[in-house]
């Protein structure tokens, strides 16, 4: 496998299916009493979170600590208004430490791929959501999660609702579901679709009602309240009526196909995109979601930093 | 000091010997004619194009203010070194060119520096604020006679403030250059809205963000009957606009700058900061509509919006980085390759769009003058042939955010000389 995991489009179809298979093998592990491999003893990951999400840094410690890899946790807060110490420098301080592979969640599109091309770092660079743009491995254990529930993704129809406009999840999912085979359909109201989106290769609708019924799975995506505002941009008039238009009850639900799935990257608001019902019905796969998204990112770190070997004993 | 330019080819016509003495040209004499008495220093121009010496309405010198970017020594140097003999200096700078005493400060470093005229922009509002006048009688009627204002870097969009401007500069001939953007639809904007910018996820500046002041500003200008130039016109629409406005007969210039002509918005792919300017970079489909525009005399003038940055601030986050671009050294050639080469205009086309117009705009007396017995000897000699490989590391300028770097360029200037004086020989600083 390649070095970097920076965007979903950097894996074609077999490169895909690896990571998937490989999530598969690992994901056994988590059934048994001692989950630990050495594969990666004596590598160094760093997880370096320029912004606060601890459900991915945990998952990514998870990970990285089951493959024996040691972890640094890199906490470096900040704004794209409070000019702290630059990425630059941050990224200097790493390779002195002798990471041999970077974890980044940052606030800005496009910082990942900077740190990867950059020449701050030699080592491997996995995105773990910049700005925007993207987040590879939600979209990795996305499809795993789907695969294990439908099987292959070949056309299998994926509506993916809410706030694409704001959501890197979306952008990775409509890259990494396509590679896959699957017909991804976009939906949203018009002010969350992005300029240009007929070029992504997806279905678009402003009409939730009409997709859901062919929906093989439906992956909601969350929806901030300050994007009501103004400031937000305000981009719908109230919650209540995204709620009524866009949101997923129980009464939509009831118009899914038996076998249709129900997803949400987390973290939700319920009552807002999804509702309680929905979210803990017989559908959700949610929680499924996260212990996926150990093995996958067990499966990313593995493929990354064993194809560069250093002291890896895989 | 006197001059001989042997075998210059005047706006790309036949070989001819220009005089210079005491800062006047005192002939130009087709053919290689006899040497004049009396010794003057020969410069061999042959093959070389003479074109007036350029004059550039928007340049960004960071003086005061901003001297780790760039200052009016270097800025001058590298406008010298680029062809230009006067450059307007834009009002952005700290404290804001909103006082006589600034433009007069800033007037006066460019005649120490002495690469090339500098007159100032004076700011259209208190520290370009936006909220109101700055003194413009009184910047006007100072040593640095501004006759171009600008809020450069910041759109002045409250309708009314813009129409008082636009009425008040036309008790001294002044115009007022606008810097085209709604504030509210470009809020967080880092490039061009389109397909390119959903997803790379970097929000968009949208194209009617610019098109709807400008219109707006068109039709300001036609009411109260007073002179408007638009800063760096980056759009397809925009250039539709103001091909309308010129319709109506309104008096309305624009500029287009070398970058928008030659690159792209799929260079924000990179996520390199160098490539992040504002305007942003458009479509090829909008390229190609400035050519268009510029070649059929819609867009007046080429300007360079030269825009000098310290490295930190563009070795950085995409987001968090600078919006700007060098530029005076590399806007001949970029208006050679763009323009030139591909036929859309001839040498007497580019005199025209890089010194005549934009003298005219500036209402400079002693600028973009033709090149003929009795004018003042403000001139650059340039050699078209060949290219060069643009090196970051060479910039005369104190910054190096050119978005040319290693790209391979056409021409190269040999000679620039400031009334009668050279200020660039053999393509270095005299």
């Amino acid at each position: 496998m390649r070095r970097h995991l920076l965007s979903a489009a950097d894996l074609d179809r077999p490169e895909a299916e690896l990571v998937l298979q490989t999530a598969d093998e690992l994901r056994s592990l988590a059934d048994r009493p001692i989950k630990k491999l050495p594969a990666l003893r004596g590598r160094t990951v760093v997880n370096l979170f320029f912004e606060d999400s601890t459900r991915t840094r945990i998952s990514f410690e998870a990970a990285a600590k089951r493959l024996s890899a040691d972890v640094i946790n890199f906490a470096a807060k900040g704004s794209s208004l409070s000019k702290g110490e630059s990425l630059k420098d941050t990224a200097l301080t790493l390779e002195a430490m002798g990471a041999d592979a970077v974890v980044i969640r940052h606030w800005a599109s496009g910082a990942p791929h900077l740190l990867a091309n950059s020449g701050w770092v030699r080592s491997s660079v996995v995105n773990a959501g910049d700005g925007t743009h993207e987040h590879p491995t939600q979209a990795l254990l996305d499809a795993f999660t789907l695969w294990r529930h439908l099987g292959s993704l070949d056309g299998r129809r994926i509506a993916i609702v809410g706030d694409v406009l704001h959501s890197r999840v979306a952008r990775s999912n409509a890259l990494l579901l396509r590679t896959l085979g699957a017909e991804v359909t976009l939906v949203a109201p018009p002010t969350l679709l992005p300029v240009g989106v007929d070029g992504w290769g997806v279905e678009t609708s402003y009409d939730v009602d009409a997709v859901l019924p062919k929906a093989d799975a439906v992956m909601m995506l969350r929806v901030q309240r300050e994007r009501m505002s103004l400031e937000g941009g305000g981009f719908f008039p109230s919650a209540r009526e995204y709620s009524r238009r866009y949101g997923l009850d129980s009464r939509r639900m009831a118009t899914l196909q038996d076998h249709t799935v129900v997803m949400h990257p987390g973290p939700m608001i319920r009552g807002m995109e999804i509702t309680a019902d929905v979210a803990d019905s017989h559908r959700s796969v949610i929680v499924e979601q996260v212990t996926n998204g150990v093995a996958v990112r067990m499966a990313v770190l593995y493929l990354l930093l064993s194809g560069n070997d250093s002291g890896g004993q895989a | 000091m006197r001059y001989l330019l042997s075998g210059a080819r005047v706006l790309g016509g036949e070989p001819s010997d220009i005089s210079i003495e005491d800062g006047v040209i005192t002939s130009v004499v087709p053919g290689a004619a006899g040497r004049a008495g009396g010794d003057p220093e020969v410069v061999d121009a042959a093959g070389l194009v003479a074109l007036p010496g350029l004059v550039d309405l928007h340049t960004h010198l960071r003086e005061p203010g901003r001297e780790d970017a760039e200052t009016v020594e270097t800025g001058t140097s590298a406008a010298a070194l680029g062809g230009f003999t006067a450059v307007h200096a834009m009002a952005n700078t700290d404290p804001v060119a909103d006082t006589a005493g600034v433009v007069e400060q800033v007037w006066r470093l460019g005649r120490e520096a002495g690469h090339c005229d500098v007159f100032p922009v004076g700011a259209v509002t208190v520290g370009l604020q936006g909220e109101r006048l700055a003194e413009l009688g009184a910047m006007a009627d100072s040593a640095a006679r501004v006759r171009v204002f600008s809020d450069d870097g910041r759109c002045v969009d409250d309708a009314v403030l813009m129409r008082r401007a636009l009425e008040y500069v036309k008790a001294f001939d002044g115009v007022v250059a606008q810097h085209a953007q709604e504030p509210r639809l470009t809020v967080g904007a880092q490039m061009n809205e389109g397909e390119l910018s959903g997803r790379l996820g970097l929000r968009g500046w949208p194209a009617v963000a610019e098109e709807a002041v400008i219109a707006r500003d068109c039709l300001l200008a036609a009411h109260v009957e007073s002179r408007l130039h638009v800063c760096h016109v980056s759009t397809a629409g925009s250039v539709e606009i103001v091909r309308w406005a010129k319709a109506e007969g309104w008096n309305v210039t624009a500029e287009a700058c070398p970058h928008h002509l030659l690159l792209t918005d799929e260079l924000a792919a990179t996520y390199d900061p160098v490539y992040k300017v504002n305007p942003p970079l458009r479509s090829a489909n909008d390229v190609e509509a400035l050519r268009q525009g510029l070649a059929d005399g819609t867009i007046d003038v080429v300007a360079t919006d030269h825009a000098p940055h310290p490295h930190e601030d563009k070795d950085c986050e995409w987001q968090s980085a600078a919006f700007g671009m060098l530029g005076l050294e590399t806007a001949l050639s970029v208006v050679q390759q763009t323009m030139v080469d591909t036929g859309l205009i001839d040498w007497a086309g580019v005199a025209e769009r890089m010194s005549h117009v934009p003298a005219r705009i500036g209402r400079l007396s002693d600028h973009g003058r033709p090149i003929a017995e009795g004018e003042p000897a403000n001139l650059v000699l340039y050699d078209p042939s060949g290219s060069h490989v643009v090196d970051a590391m060479q910039t005369a300028s104190l910054s190096r955010n050119t978005p040319y770097a290693g790209r391979e360029l056409p021409g190269s200037v040999v000679a620039t000389f400031l009334r009668g004086r050279p200020t660039v020989l053999d393509g270095k600083l005299a």
